[in-house]
């Protein structure tokens, strides 16, 4: 067995957003009000559920076809979303479970608390799953989300966007967070995007659109890569593969 | 040579209203294809320890329940090693669940068992705790805090990370003893707000 890691780099919580970020409403009565308590890494935090290739179906990440009927297919934009999971030290990260949550093309979530009036589509469930090969790498099958509107504000739009839910080898590595797409006009209007402190975080979170991966007279691609925590130890010397 | 390279974390965002849809698809409706949730099973038959259930709801800063969170749980087994199987193997214990806040009440119920001591890396021993992570609409970056034993007073009383929390505030990381079940409330907020870490 490979030895754990003694600690994680401590998290850097002025590029994470703050927990009170008043413009988005629901954090008024959800923000704790003391900051966290910081201890050192412990194994409790150190370790986490471990999540197998055995586990994933051959349709998981393809949310085009995991929900339809078996000669149908999901409605809107076909596009591939692909990147590289990597912690803070440049290493790659495989076996990272990855989950991704998404309204439908019109911008409606197959969800009971969702009434937006823009419809469901039959062909499209919305989640799916996949787990980063060795070179943690990632892709998924889906349709271009829509963007919908929410009660934070008059007149609040989401931007386009899809749910990433990424598992670490510890605890303190898990991770949810949201990926945008290059040239939403709506990305810089959003309340949940401003929470962030940085226009370079919201960078971050930004796939880019791309033309190697797309699929001619099939599919648009985009590309998001994910940074996960990383550890204390020796620092790395190494290169970006693949950059 | 390589340089050194020094990225930063991917920045973290609210899991939002709809986190059941993608982490516990058959609480909304979803299911398909993924016909079980991840997590919503923690131990087998067979697995050694105590039986226990942990209960409990989250509070908001006006007192109202959260019905839209998901909480995960990650503890060591009952001798106090942290499980290194595959999770969701059939009867083996993960030591690792994941569960929404009900849609309807708020409540959310793990059944597991009672963990053991896990040592530091001092060779100090932690008193028995389950480590949770809350995420949830409102919550920009998912919180952490950890769910200690009443009735194991002697060794929080002696635990490492437990003492490094204000007196004051310890007893909102203990969960009372009610039969097999632990009763662990979580405010968010307020007189009672619960201690959350940064780990
Ligand atoms: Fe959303």
């Amino acid at each position: 067995m490979k030895a754990r890691p003694e600690q994680f780099q401590s998290r850097d919580r002025t590029w994470q957003p703050k927990a009170l970020t008043p413009a988005y409403k629901s954090t008024r009565l959800r923000a704790p009000g003391r900051p966290p308590v910081l201890f050192a890494n412990t194994l409790s935090e150190t370790t986490g559920p471990v999540f197998g290739h055995d586990m994933i179906g051959p349709q998981d990440n393809d949310l085009i076809c995991n929900y339809a009927s078996s000669d149908g297919a999901a409605i809107g934009p076909r596009i591939a979303v692909h990147g590289r999971v990597r912690d803070e030290n440049g290493r790659v990260v495989p076996g990272v479970l990855i989950e991704i949550w998404q309204a439908n093309s019109a911008g409606r979530y197959r969800h009971k608390n969702d009434t937006y009036l823009a419809p469901l589509d039959a062909n499209f469930g919305g989640a799916g799953r996949t787990i980063t090969d060795k070179k943690g790498c990632y892709t998924f099958q889906t349709v271009q989300p829509g963007p919908y509107p929410w009660p934070n504000s008059e007149n609040a739009w989401r931007p386009a966007h899809i749910h990433f839910s990424v598992f670490g080898s510890g605890f303190a590595q898990r991770l949810i967070t949201q990926m945008y797409f290059e040239g939403d006009p709506l990305i810089p209007l959003c309340p949940i995007v401003q929470s962030l402190n940085d226009p370079a975080a919201v960078n971050q979170l930004t796939a880019r659109l791309d033309m190697d991966t797309a699929i001619s007279m099939d599919r648009l691609a985009y590309r998001f890569d994910i940074v996960l925590r990383g550890t204390t130890s020796t620092p790395f010397e190494n290169r970006l593969e693949g950059n | 040579m390589g340089t050194k390279l020094r990225l930063r974390e991917s920045p973290s965002q609210t899991a939002g209203p709809y986190v059941h849809i993608g982490c516990v698809p058959n609480t909304c409706g979803v299911g398909r294809p993924f016909m079980t949730d991840l997590g919503a099973v923690m131990l087998g038959d067979k697995t050694p320890g105590e039986r226990i259930a942990v209960e409990g709801q989250i509070f908001d800063g006006a007192g109202d329940v959260l019905k839209d969170a998901l909480i995960e749980v990650w503890q060591a087994d009952h001798a106090g090693q942290y499980a290194t199987a595959t999770a969701g193997q059939p009867g083996v214990f993960s030591g690792w669940g994941r569960q929404a806040t009900d849609l309807d009440t708020g409540r959310f119920r793990f059944e597991t068992i009672k963990p053991g001591c896990v040592q530091c890396a001092d060779g100090r021993l932690q008193a028995p705790h389950i480590s949770f992570w809350i995420v949830a609409r409102g919550i920009n970056l998912g919180l952490n805090t950890r769910m200690y034993f009443s009735d194991e007073a002697q060794a929080n009383a002696k635990c490492p990370v437990f003492l490094q929390v204000e007196e004051q505030f310890r007893p909102t990381l203990t969960a009372e003893r009610n039969g097999d079940v632990y009763i662990f409330d979580i405010y968010l907020q307020g007189a009672k707000e619960t201690v959350f870490f940064d780990i």
